[in-house]
């Protein structure tokens, strides 16, 4: 008796589940129709060329593109070095579970769950007014950089982690110094690790505004040093669908672009680490 | 290779070694200061609202009216209202949805439904908020506003913010659910049990502690979003009598004001970030920690 009734809740609650899965997948669809639809008409190359005219009513997105780049850029040459370093240092350098190596994961992992917006205001008092460096590129892509610097520092640990303990010992069998241990046998192996970090750290980066609102601003016009205000497109979408009326469809546009660009950065930093990977391997 | 030349390449090599160590070591003290750096600064930017205003004014005001002089008042119990109404909300929305996706993917889906299905909510996961918010305004903000005016509400915020943490709540309950030993199932198996009776007599309560600690982890992912929330939550301060009312949360009343705030007002913005960051820790901590990442 039991058994049939439960095996009539089995029954329902797997219906139940594919009717929530295909309403979730259903509504995401929805959304990813709608901006492809609506963005894909206004998209032209010279709507990617241009700079934006009338607030962004008019013109392109030329200039917010190169911003964006160069706050990835600024972001990603600062949080790598650092992240892969203090991984390394995490990994190699230290006794897991000592209390150094504790409290430096302890400080990463609470950095991880630090709202962006969060990160904005420091950035604002920190980079932008007591570094001088003011509303700019650089202030901005500074402020990335702390924000995906955990991602980095957790992926790099785990692929320093995976390699095995016999390249570890092996190496010190043959008086390899630490250095050159690292340089030919781990950062290899941790390959996969600090691509991955990349790859995450791009996405996350570029799909980032709260934290870019008052450290890399709002200008439109071509920046010409870091230390120039530049608008990433993440904020161009926010400033066009709040801030100017009758921008709807640029803004449409924008974000297709920007969809477009995370597809794209997630698919080639993969084929990268594939193609890296065989190089190392073959050297 | 000569006694002398191998002597200065073992130096040498020494000294490489010294340097990396160095250099590794000030990268991870940096990246350890970065946390605390961000807690001085909030805290030092905070102390003259705290001290000039006081935390009383903060919790008694009935209103946040920074910018009206001598009559400013600076009550931030409405926001903070809007910000945990908003995500409880979310969280209840995304909590069924989200953990039966995970029971799909785990048990009831073919593994090849599974792994695109896994995927889709891989890909949810990645779409920027800015973008959520957008949608949201667009297509969420007019439905709502044919139901009951004006359109951008709490209700707004929570659909947009569950969709948000969804992946969280159903990735981390998967996780959780993979984590029951396979010999638990088997066991029960052994017993005669049925797949439901597994899951509900077994799995579920096995998983329990994981599946919750993703809910306390989309909640302090839901707290903290801004984007969204500012676009489609009508930004009026008050404490809303109805899901359909619009409400200004934490995040978007930093995001709305901190353009153009002097002094006072500046630092009170300071202040209720610094509020933010006390009730995201105390999300962390009931979650367990703050989160677990491989490092750990």
């Amino acid at each position: 008796m039991t058994r049939l009734r439960s095996a009539k809740i089995d029954r329902s609650v797997a219906v139940v589940c594919w009717v929530s899965a295909a309403a979730v997948c259903a509504t995401f669809g929805c959304l990813l129709i709608e901006i492809i639809r609506a963005g894909y008409a206004e998209v032209s190359w010279e709507y990617l060329t241009s700079r934006p005219l009338d607030a962004g009513r008019a013109g392109g997105i030329g200039t917010v593109l190169v911003s964006t780049v160069l706050v990835l850029l600024v972001c990603l040459a600062v949080s790598i070095p650092v992240g892969v370093g203090a991984a390394t240092w995490l990994s190699e350098f230290t006794t897991p579970g000592s209390r150094r190596a504790r409290f430096v994961t302890g400080c990463v992992n609470l950095l991880a769950s630090v709202p962006s917006i969060i990160f904005g205001l420091f950035g604002m008092v920190f980079f932008s007014q007591m570094l001088n460096l003011g509303i700019s590129i650089l202030s901005g892509g500074l402020t990335l950089a702390c924000m995906v610097l955990p991602i980095v520092i957790q992926t790099t640990y785990s692929g320093l982690r995976s390699a095995a303990v016999e390249l570890r010992l092996g190496a010190a069998a043959l008086g390899l110094s630490r250095t050159s241990t690292l340089w030919y046998l781990l950062f290899p192996a941790a390959t996969n690790g600090v691509v991955a970090g990349l790859l995450l750290s791009l996405g996350r980066a570029m799909a980032e505004t709260a934290a870019l609102l008052f450290t890399s601003g709002y200008a439109t016009r071509m920046p010409e040093s870091l230390l120039d205000s530049g608008r990433t497109l993440s904020v161009h979408i926010y400033d066009l669908a709040i801030n100017v009326s009758g921008a709807e469809s640029r803004a449409y546009a924008s974000a297709f672009v920007l969809l477009i660009l995370l597809l794209l950065v997630n698919l080639s930093t993969s084929m990268l680490a594939e193609r890296w990977l065989r190089t190392r391997q073959t050297a | 290779m000569s006694p002398i030349s191998l002597r200065l390449s073992i130096l040498s090599r020494r000294t490489v070694d010294l340097i990396a160590g160095r250099w590794f070591c000030a990268t991870a003290v940096l990246a350890a200061s970065i946390v605390l750096l961000i807690l001085v600064f909030v805290v030092r930017e905070a102390s003259s609202a705290l001290s000039d205003i006081g935390v009383v004014r903060f919790l008694t005001d009935d209103t946040w009216r920074p910018t009206a002089g001598a009559k400013a008042s600076y009550g931030i119990i409405p926001m903070l209202a809007g910000s945990l109404f908003v995500t409880s909300g979310a969280v209840i929305v995304a909590g069924v949805p989200g953990v039966l996706s995970a029971l799909l993917i785990r048990f009831y889906a073919p593994p090849f439904l599974a792994t695109i299905h896994r995927r889709v909510i891989e890909l949810l996961a990645g779409v920027p908020s800015v973008v959520f918010g957008f949608w949201g305004l667009v297509v969420l903000v007019p439905i709502i506003n044919r139901l009951h005016p004006p359109g951008q509400s709490l209700l707004a915020g929570i659909l947009i913010l569950s969709l948000m943490i969804l992946p969280t709540i159903a990735l981390t309950a998967e996780a959780a659910l993979r984590g029951v030993p396979a010999s638990y199932s088997s066991a029960a198996a052994a017993l005669g049990m049925g797949r439901w009776a597994t899951i509900w007599n077994v799995s579920l309560p096995v998983a329990r502690r994981g599946i919750l600690a993703g809910f306390l982890l989309a909640a302090t992912r839901a707290i903290g979003e801004t984007m969204a929330v500012v676009m489609v939550c009508g930004n009026i301060v008050q404490v809303p009598d109805s899901l359909f009312a619009p409400v200004r949360t934490v995040t978007a009343n930093i995001a709305m004001e901190m353009g153009d705030a002097q002094a006072e007002h500046r630092s009170a913005l300071f202040l209720t970030g610094l509020a933010l960051m006390v009730l995201v820790a105390l999300f962390l901590i009931a979650a367990g920690g703050p989160r677990r990442s491989e490092v750990s």
